[in-house]
């Protein structure tokens, strides 16, 4: 079976839409954030399917840049998660509505 | 050969994914478990596409750096086991997911419909290389080379001020 | 000063002005003689145009003066076999212009305005409004002599409006007064039913005038009498517009079906219902018609018409005036039947005499209700002439002149009445019309035995009204009794300006009917008249004058006879029962108009009351209600969780990524 970017891209949009699930259907934070990792996952999996596609490296610095951005977000949010339990001790993102109406 | 690793990753991948999505799986560090395993799948798959250098940095910094950060906090906080999510509402329960398979089967629909299988082309002998990428990184991409440096160093100071007792 | 005919009307705005911004802080003595003496510089200026203008040869008689142009309405092509234009410019401007025709009503009209005028500022001396009357009655003199002077019907119109709007003005001048215990009116009640009523004449007088202005062009008064006398217009066009005409001249002059008001605004002050509704406002309607002579010779079935409504509110309205017994209604059922004479000796042709008759009438009807407001004044008050009597002794310049006045009503010579009253008459036999001769005949008995009547009950007698009012009963002041010394004279020697040819030759020859030459020039009489007039003969005339003087004659006797005796006149009414009662609620004319018109028109706008309210206000609520609804709804999905935000932004995105792929 030759490998062609169909089979990536398919591959990329499915991982992605796991992790979209992962965030409507998650109730811990920590797992929400996992889920978003896992988005950003699917997109890099895209980009390098293209820049294979295309014979260019620019896709490939491009993950190369999400992957350090990814970094740098997950500790940031991390860290908000950490205060967040300090407040109130759970991690339940449904606690969190007091933009309610 | 390749077709071969190709299916299996792939299942692996979408295996750990649902580990890590579904809210079966109470438990969080089984979920970052499933996280890691699916972050060395996918770093296969960059190894097919020959972007090596970027597969090895999937493992080391996602897989090896992201998930130990993710673990670490888990074990910090101590979290419990999620609770059922039965009470987010109705449609957050149904259409959710709804909306997340009709969202994959537009994208499968119109990929299979416009790239019919397709192969890839050959692939340049220094594609995918360190020096290649180093070649593009530090020429064309300088700025925001610099720029990320940056954001790193703002995002340490972030977690540092967020995460603290007392300011 | 014929060039200064403009000035007229103005002269009365600048009183109007005066006293309008400043009559308060005036000393009331000032408001009076200001408003006074406006209308006396207006007398005076028509005192010289008139004179300039008897200077001119007869046929240069007709002096227009344009102040400038009020509207340009583009322009009207018109194929008339008879008319000599093919397109005409059409506009309407402030033009007066003054022929014989507006000279005799302008002098009647400022003479007798500055009577009254002057014997206002006696009578409302006690008046806490006396500012506000003045400024009324200076607008009101304003107005009219506008609608006098104008040269074209639309300048007309807006003083005929004009006129209308002081007359509601002055009749619910004593606002928060009631007026009729009987009905519940009040005075502004009795204003208001004056507008209104004025207002339906007024709509048919518009519509006429939009018929000639898209027939002819032009609403020019003199153009258009030259059109109608070259044959110009459809003759359906030409009666339709002389019975809408004719209808505005209803209401404004008080004719079957649209006197009712008048009865009624005798709500406001004496010398209101003397100026304008007995000597000026109410002639507008006759002075209208003599206008547009040319337009209803060319049309003989609107003349028909207005002869055979006249006829019949004079008769009509005598009938009322035997029973009532408010001295003011006697007197206001008395105007309707002269104004119905006027306008059957119109509608015969008999322009001249209709002229002449609006002249005299003028004279002894201001001269009837000042010496009534000079009575009421006198007894504190009183108007029910069941408590009056015999207070001749005490009011005896009053009781002279008022008895001038009923002779001359009723037709004895040589007092102004008979021969204005005569010449009606004439016109009628000479025309062959013997029906509406004897019905004009029987209006002039009956006017004769009730303003007898009215006479002897109020001045003749034993006073019926209690001993304390008797007892401060006094003459009125000079300034009212000075102007009814005038108005006494002007009723002796009023008529003596159109004597007929038969009687001149008893007055030693010559041709004294000075009346008929000055207006006949102006005025166009259809053949059939003019004809009859020619062809008749004088000893028929003869008989008829001295026929007339033995009516009056015998109307007099009659009420004076039956009145004498006390108790005769209450067995007579009781005898006829059903008749009396008839004629003391008025043919119940003003219920009838209750239930046919008054309660179909409140019942349609109770539906619209309730339609604006629960439909048009219920929309604007709705609109209210949906907006508060749809936030409610939409609140809701405002739940706080983070989530949900989420899943509506994929909602988003999927519906972007469906239009974008399948498009």
């Amino acid at each position: 079976m030759p490998l062609g970017p169909e089979k990536f891209l398919i591959l990329s949009a499915v991982i992605f839409a796991l992790g979209v699930l992962g965030v409507l259907l998650r109730r811990g934070a920590i797992s929400i954030l996992m889920s978003i990792e896992l988005m950003l996952n699917g997109a890099n999996l895209a980009f390098i399917a293209f820049a294979r596609q295309f014979g260019q490296a620019e896709g490939q610095i491009y993950v190369f840049f999400i992957i350090t951005l990814a970094a740098a977000e997950a500790a940031v949010g991390l860290a908000i998660v950490i205060a967040l339990f300090r407040l109130g001790d759970s991690t339940d993102v449904d606690e969190l509505s007091l933009l309610k109406w | 050969m390749e077709s071969i690793a190709f299916i299996v990753l792939s299942i692996l991948a979408l295996a750990s994914a649902l580990v890590v999505v579904l809210p079966v799986v109470r438990n969080a560090v089984v979920c970052a478990l499933a996280l890691a395993v699916n972050l060395i799948c996918v770093a296969g798959f960059f190894f097919l596409l020959q972007a090596q250098f970027i597969g090895f940095l999937q493992i080391i910094v996602y897989a090896g750096a992201i998930m130990v950060l993710i673990l670490f906090v888990l074990m910090l906080l101590n979290v419990h086991d999620e609770r059922h999510l039965g009470s987010s509402g109705f449609f957050q329960r149904y259409l959710g997911p709804l909306l997340a398979v009709g969202f994959v089967a537009l994208l499968v629909t119109s990929l299979v419909a416009s790239l019919q299988g397709a192969e890839f082309p050959r692939a340049g002998a220094a594609y995918g290389t360190v020096a290649t990428l180093g070649q593009e990184l530090f020429t064309r991409f300088f700025y925001p080379f610099e720029a990320i440096s940056l954001l790193l160093v703002v995002a340490m100071i972030g977690a540092v001020l967020l995460a603290k007792r007392r300011l | 000063m014929l060039n200064l005919i403009w000035i007229i009307p103005l002269l009365p705005l600048i009183g109007v002005a005066v006293n309008g911004l400043f009559g308060r802080r005036m000393p009331r003595a000032a408001v009076g003689v200001l408003g006074c003496a406006v209308v006396l510089a207006s007398l005076l200026i028509s005192f010289g145009a008139v004179w300039e203008l008897s200077q001119l040869p007869v046929e240069e008689r007709y002096h227009e003066v344009v102040v400038g142009r009020w509207m340009s309405l583009g322009t009207l092509v018109n194929q008339h076999p008879g008319s000599s234009t093919v397109s005409t410019d059409v506009h309407i401007d402030w033009g007066f212009a003054l022929d014989p025709l507006s000279a005799v009503l302008l002098l009647v009209v400022t003479g007798v305005g500055f009577l009254i005028h002057v014997y206002s500022v006696g009578y409302m001396s006690h008046e806490r409004d006396l500012v506000r009357f003045f400024v009324y009655l200076n607008l009101f003199m304003a107005m009219m002599c506008t609608l006098v002077l104008a040269n074209n019907l639309l300048v007309m119109f807006v003083g005929w409006e004009g006129v209308g709007l002081c007359s509601y003005l002055l009749i619910g001048f004593f606002y928060d007064r009631p007026f009729d215990a009987r009905t519940g009116l009040s005075c502004a009640d009795a204003g208001r039913k004056a507008f209104i009523v004025n207002r339906i004449g007024d709509f048919a007088f518009l519509i006429g005038m939009l018929y000639l202005i898209t027939e002819f062009g032009t609403l020019h008064m003199r153009t258009l009498a030259g059109e109608f006398q070259h044959g110009a217009g459809p003759e359906w066009l030409l009666s339709g517009v002389g019975v809408l005409l004719f209808i505005g001249a209803c209401g404004k002059s008080a004719q079957i079906p649209l006197y009712v008001w008048l009865p009624d605004a005798m709500a406001g002050p004496t010398p209101v219902s003397a100026l304008i509704h007995a000597a000026t406002m109410v002639t507008a309607g006759v002075y209208m018609v003599c206008r547009m002579s040319a337009l209803y010779s060319a049309a003989p079935e609107a003349m028909a018409i207005v002869a055979l409504v006249g006829t019949a509110t004079a008769l009509f309205a005598a009938t009322m005036g035997l029973t009532a017994t408010d001295i003011k209604k006697v007197l206001a059922y008395s105007t309707v039947s002269q104004l119905g004479f006027m306008f059957a000796a119109a509608g015969l042709g008999a322009y001249i005499a209709a002229m002449f008759h609006l002249m005299t009438h003028a004279f002894f009807k201001a001269l009837l209700f000042l010496g009534a407001g000079s009575v009421i004044h006198g007894l504190h008050g009183e108007q029910d002439i069941r408590r009056m009597g015999g207070i001749r002794r005490k009011m005896p310049i009053t009781f002279l002149t008022f008895v001038i006045a009923t002779l001359a009503i009723a037709g004895i010579p040589p007092l102004a009445g008979f021969f204005s009253k005569d010449e009606i008459l004439a016109a009628a036999w000479n025309g062959g019309h013997r029906g509406i001769w004897a019905a004009l005949l029987c209006g002039a008995i009956l006017t004769a035995f009730y303003m007898t009547r009215l006479t002897w009950l109020v001045f003749f007698g034993s006073f019926r009204g209690d001993a304390e009012t008797l007892a401060k009963v006094h003459e009125s002041p000079r300034s009212m009794t000075v102007p009814l010394m005038v108005l006494a004279l002007l009723a002796v020697t009023g008529g003596w300006i159109g004597i007929p040819k038969v009687m001149s030759g008893w007055v030693g020859g010559g041709d004294w009917n000075r009346l008929h030459h000055w207006l006949e020039p102006v005025v166009v009489t259809p053949h059939a008249a003019a004809q009859a007039d020619a062809g008749h003969a004088s000893g028929a005339e003869g008989m008829l004058i001295v026929l007339a003087i033995v009516v009056a004659v015998a109307g007099v006797l009659m009420a004076a006879t039956i009145y004498r005796r006390e108790g005769l006149a209450e067995r007579l009414a009781r005898a006829s029962g059903p008749v009396y009662r008839t004629l003391r609620n008025l043919f119940w004319v003003d219920e009838l108009y209750d239930v046919l018109v008054l309660r179909p028109f409140y019942a349609v706008c109770r539906f619209f009351n309730g339609f604006d309210r629960r439909v048009v206000d219920g929309l604007v609520n709705a609109s209210g209600i949906v907006t508060e609804l749809t936030g409610q709804v939409l609140k809701l999905f405002q739940t706080g969780l983070v989530r949900n935000y989420a899943m509506t932004f994929l909602l988003g995105v999927v519906a972007i990524l469906f239009y974008l792929i399948t498009r």
